[in-house]
């Protein structure tokens, strides 16, 4: 009989190497009885108690036995329970030790249940047992267990069929006992095991794997380590056996089971703990059955502790069923997953471990790093004395305001990320010399989008590089010129490089302003290169989605000349041309105007912010279109805003321009020589149709209270482009994929003809031969005129003939 | 986008530039709530808004306690009053696909097609011109019929198949990890599947049979037609259709919160393949 110190010294073994399963099993039956009297079915001693666990615990811990009180099997398939009564009864407390007893008494009325049987003591009284164990352990190993208990068997069958409980007597032979209480563990298990091990034999379970299971008890009651190696066992001799008795028939076993468990039960009844000398020595000459060994590995893998959590499912599962008893919620199966969760939780400790991770450097944090510097660099500037300068001559727009007007609309980044390219800009304009900086709007990429600010330098800080790229440009120019001169022997190219047309000065036209882009706020600002002229007149034939990546080569027909970034500055000087909108009498022209046509386009861009504009009520915004003007130049059909002349250096481009001709917007027909755009400041009433589609759409922000509402203005030529007006304020903003709107769709232009390689004429013309009636009216016709005059036959004839050939 | 969780969804989704102005919001969510009632729908989601010249489509959809259910589709031009629209028919398709151009915001619109039609009167055949009218609420049946079925999103997990059949909503998603957002395989079409029943049985091994129900978007066609994005650090991946411009879907990865909008002109980019 072991004694409590060793029995807590098995506890702590099970600690150390399950995990305190021990301890959550306990409480599991606990907390049942429990839960059991409460409903007051413990007076009646029917095992509804356990009810609430029947079809959930397919749990058997027949290891485990000897050291609880006593413990519960539960198979699926019927509501039968097994009450093991425990070993030690030393160990129990008084309130279980009565609930035993309660229990035993309780035995008989459970018609439809159970068998309880007491755990074997037995073993654990002769000290020898460990030893022996140890030595008839590698059994299974070495070959197929020699099973006398399968012939035991079958005469358990009929002596105890269901109508027929046998008479309580002790076992007629020592061997037998142990052997019905190997079935009645094995039938513990037997319909969980089915479900996954179907294939086991409870017919060809040996003594010897009863013995085993028993005596690893023992085994680890005196012998610790035992425990490792007994589960190593289990999993090999499992293998083996499985694949000995797979062929066996499944379904048979169950219902042989059925009725084992009744014998079990009454046998077991009856042999009260007198008999267990007998089974003592039944014990030591059985050997482990396939199923008890199934059982035994499956239920080391639920006790496999996971690497990264320590935990065990084992454990695991019986904490939450646990909890579900304890709290009894509402459809538990519903909410399973999150009882799963909460369990683990619960398990939270403290890390104490004085390794720590190496923090991870997730994106996440980059950006953050990266943004920190935003909110960092006003702490910069300490003097109070520059602060007021700076607010002073502030060049930063104010980018809140804007967006809690274009809100107002329905459109706009959400305030966050407004802030943070507010920031952005401020940091733009704190590294630049800029004397206006404005917020122009995003563009969508497939990777990254962009963020664009126009700004203006301050006169005289324009950026030098700009000067090379002219140089570049013009050396292509001479080309034509020089080819003139060959001699005629070789073969000469028709094709005459058209005239590149110059692109504008910094701080005209299309170049007035600079745009600077960035893929997110707080990544650094990239300025774009000035756009030429051709790359407005490709970017209007071609229509490509922007990547994010600025040096992106844009892959396209007609091929662009550049990459992403002047593609990118090609469309916000379009989008910008199309769309930037003032109300009207917002900015007027410059004193020297109404000068020689040629002066006006030069001066053209040159306007300032009418000091006396009073206001335009909103209303009248919404109302007529002819109150919004454009204030941004036209481009022309050439790429420029101000016309170039090509035509002074040769008289070819005329053709050119005609072709490249484009739909653009408010475009108005061009003269002989000179493409003419709309004047600056036209009001975008007049901007052209496409295909029936208004340009714009106007709309009060607010219908609910609309003295409050502000103008705003939808471009639907560029799909994304905004602008509202409150009267006095305007702003014009786009987000967008960079694209203009067509309804119809893309077609890119057809590939140029192919360029004749000689002049084609009548010498080198192939002629089709005359037919043979051809022939013979020509001979008739040759032979009659020859009568009459013979002499001017000939020449005739030749002319005929040419004529005929001809026609064909 | 769930109707009770606009305001962030709307935050969420707000990198697209495509808001809602205040009041539209407020209205919103006291419409919508009302329509969840009215119509006894299990969840409404706010789909999105469509341009129109005059004025804009405002469109609910109402879902019923299956989540893959043929959803009802709601639309309103002051985001107070809300009609029924009917569910789409192949037919309609068909119809309205002739229409080009952009929306008027006038549900009672008709535009008015040309198209030839050969009459055969006895032996003579003559084609003839026959003025088709198309109703614009046909057309944005359609439409939102179209988008639905081509480019609505939901991550893999967020809806859970019953062994009984019905799909409901999985409550204990925690958002995909931050590797799989930035795959178009976690993502699913919201809708019956399609492909699903054209995969081999060896492409269909490594599927969970209660989570992979639905079309992954990995295979859509043409190849490219998403673009995944991972804004804010890596705090959001927000998915824009290039086939359908305008639709956003966004997920905070590893929380419960996605959804996707349709801001735009209710046309389709068919000049998708020059532009890649």
């Amino acid at each position: 009989m072991p004694e409590s110190p060793l029995s807590a010294q098995r506890e702590s073994n099970y600690q150390t190497l399950q995990h305190g399963g021990l301890k959550s099993w306990q409480q599991m039956c606990v907390v049942s009885l429990r839960g059991n009297l409460a409903r007051g079915c413990y007076g009646d001693r029917t095992l509804q108690l356990a009810e609430p666990l029947v079809p959930r615990n397919r749990l058997t811990d027949l290891s485990k036995a000897a050291t609880l009180p006593f413990y519960i099997c539960i198979p699926p398939s019927s509501r039968t329970s097994f009450f093991l009564t425990p070993s030690m009864e030393d160990l129990t407390s008084p309130k279980q030790d009565q609930e035993n007893q309660e229990l035993g008494e309780a035995r008989r009325p459970w018609e439809e249940i159970s068998a309880s049987s007491q755990d074997p003591e037995s073993g654990l009284s002769e000290p020898l047992e460990p030893e022996q164990w140890l030595e008839t352990g590698p059994q299974p190993r070495s070959g197929p267990p020699q099973s006398p208990q399968s012939r035991a068997s079958p005469p358990l069958d009929d002596v105890t069929g269901p109508g027929a409980p046998s008479p309580p007597s002790p076992a007629p032979e020592a061997s037998f006992i142990p052997s019905t209480l190997a079935l009645a563990r094995q039938q513990l298990a037997a319909p969980w095991q089915s479900d996954r091990t179907t294939d086991v034999n409870p017919k060809a379970e040996t003594p010897h794997s009863h013995r085993l299971e028993q005596s690893s008890d023992q085994g680890k009651s005196t012998a610790p380590q035992t425990c490792q190696s007994e589960g190593d066992t289990f999993q090999q001799s499992q293998q083996t056996e499985r694949h000995l008795y797979g062929s066996e028939d499944v379904s048979n076993n169950n219902s042989k089971q059925k009725e084992l468990r009744f014998n079990i039960f009454q046998e077991e009844d009856s042999n009260s703990n007198y008999e267990l000398d007998h089974t003592e020595s039944g014990i030591s000459e059985g050997a482990p059955s396939p199923l008890e060994i199934a059982i035994q590995s499956a239920k080391a893998y639920l006790l496999k502790t996971s690497s990264k959590s320590g935990l065990n499912l084992y454990d695991h599962l019986s904490d939450m069923l646990t909890k579900v008893l304890d709290e009894r919620p509402e459809n538990a199966v519903d909410i399973i997953e999150s009882i799963s969760q909460d369990v683990k939780m619960a398990h939270f400790r403290k890390k104490l471990d004085t390794l720590q991770n190496e923090n991870e450097m997730l994106p996440v944090y980059e950006t953050a790093e990266k943004q920190k510097a935003l909110f960092l660099q006003g702490n910069l500037e300490g003097v109070d004395q520059e602060l007021e300068d700076e607010i002073a001559e502030s060049s930063l727009p104010n980018v809140m305001e804007s967006a809690f007007y274009f809100e107002q609309a329905g459109v706009g980044l959400g305030t966050d990320e407004t802030y943070r390219i507010f920031l952005a800009l401020k940091q733009l304009t704190d590294t630049h010399p800029i004397q206006r900086c404005r917020f122009w709007g995003k563009i969508l990429g497939l990777e990254m989008n962009y963020i664009v600010a126009e700004v203006e330098f301050r006169e005289g800080e324009d950026e030098e590089d700009v000067e090379e790229e002219d140089v570049t440009e013009e050396r292509d120019d001479g080309d034509s010129d020089a080819e003139e001169n060959d001699e005629d022997e070789l073969p000469r190219t028709f094709y005459k490089t058209p005239q590149v047309i110059p692109k504008e000065e910094n701080r005209t036209g299309a170049n007035k302003y600079v745009y600077f882009v960035c893929n997110e706020p707080g990544g650094p600002w990239v300025k774009l290169p000035p756009v030429t002229p051709a790359q407005i007149v490709t970017a209007r034939k071609i229509k490509k989605f922007f990547t994010g990546r600025l040096e992106t080569p844009i892959v396209s027909y007609p091929p662009f000349p550049g990459n992403e970034s002047n593609y990118l500055r090609a469309q916000i000087a379009r989008i910008s041309a199309g769309t930037h909108v003032s109300p009207l009498g917002f900015y007027q022209f410059g004193e020297e105007e109404g000068e020689d046509e040629e002066e006006v386009e030069g001066r053209r861009d040159s306007f300032e912010e009418n000091p006396d504009f009073e206001g335009i009520q909103v209303i009248d915004l919404v109302e007529s279109l002819s109150n919004w003007v454009h204030h941004v130049q036209h481009i022309l059909s050439q790429g420029r805003c101000n016309w170039f002349n090509p035509i002074q250096k040769s008289e070819e481009e005329e053709e050119e321009e005609d072709e490249e001709k484009e739909e653009e917007k408010g475009e108005e027909p061009e003269y002989m020589e000179q493409e003419v755009g709309p004047p600056l400041l036209t009001p975008i009433s007049e901007d052209l149709e496409i295909q029936n589609i208004p340009p714009w759409t106007t709309r009060l922000s607010s219908t609910l209270i609309p003295q409050y509402a502000i103008a705003i203005l939808r471009s639907n030529l560029w799909p994304g482009a905004y602008a509202f007006s409150n009267g006095k304020k305007f702003e014009n903003f786009y987000i967008g994929w960079g694209h203009k709107y067509s309804p119809d769709n893309y077609t890119p232009p057809a590939l140029p003809p192919v360029y004749q390689e000689y002049p084609s004429g009548a010498e080198i013309t192939e002629m089709d031969d005359p037919s043979v009636e051809e022939e013979q009216a020509f001979r008739a016709a040759r032979e009659a005129a020859a009568l009459p005059v013979e002499e001017m036959g000939e020449t005739e004839e030749d002319e005929d003939e040419d004529d005929d050939s001809d026609q064909e | 986008m769930d109707a009770e969780s606009l305001l962030l969804s709307l935050e969420l989704a707000s990198g697209s530039g495509q808001g809602l102005s205040p009041d539209r919001r407020a209205s919103l969510l006291t419409s919508l709530m009302l329509v969840k009632r009215d119509y006894r729908y299990d969840r409404v989601l706010f789909w999105g808004r469509i341009l129109g010249l005059v004025a804009d489509y405002y469109i609910a959809q109402g879902l019923s306690e299956d989540q893959l259910s043929p959803r009802k589709t709601l639309y309103s031009l002051n985001c107070m009053e809300w009609s029924l629209l009917p569910p789409a028919t192949e037919e309609m398709v068909v119809q309205t696909s002739v229409v080009k151009g952009r929306f008027m915001g006038d549900p009672s619109h008709e535009y008015e097609h040309t198209e030839l039609q050969k009459m055969s009167e006895g032996e003579k055949v003559f084609e003839e011109e026959v003025v088709v009218q198309i109703k614009e609420e046909t057309r944005l049946v359609s439409v939102i019929d179209q988008i639905d079925k081509a480019v609505a999103v939901i991550p893999r997990g967020a809806l859970f198949k019953t062994p009984f059949g019905p799909i409901h909503v999985n409550r204990t998603f925690e958002g995909l990890s931050l590797s799989e957002a930035k795959k178009l395989s976690s993502y699913f079409h919201f809708r019956e599947p399609v492909e699903l029943k054209n995969k081999t049985l060896l492409e269909k091994a490594d599927l969970d049979p209660s989570l992979d129900f639905m079309d992954p978007l990995e295979h859509d066609i043409p190849k490219g037609s998403w673009s995944i994005q991972m804004e804010r650090g890596n705090a959001l991946v927000v998915l824009r259709s290039l086939l359908w411009p305008g639709l956003t879907f966004f997920h905070a990865p590893r929380t419960k919160n996605y959804g996707y909008i349709y801001v735009g002109t209710g046309e389709k980019n068919i000049d998708l393949p020059f532009m890649l």
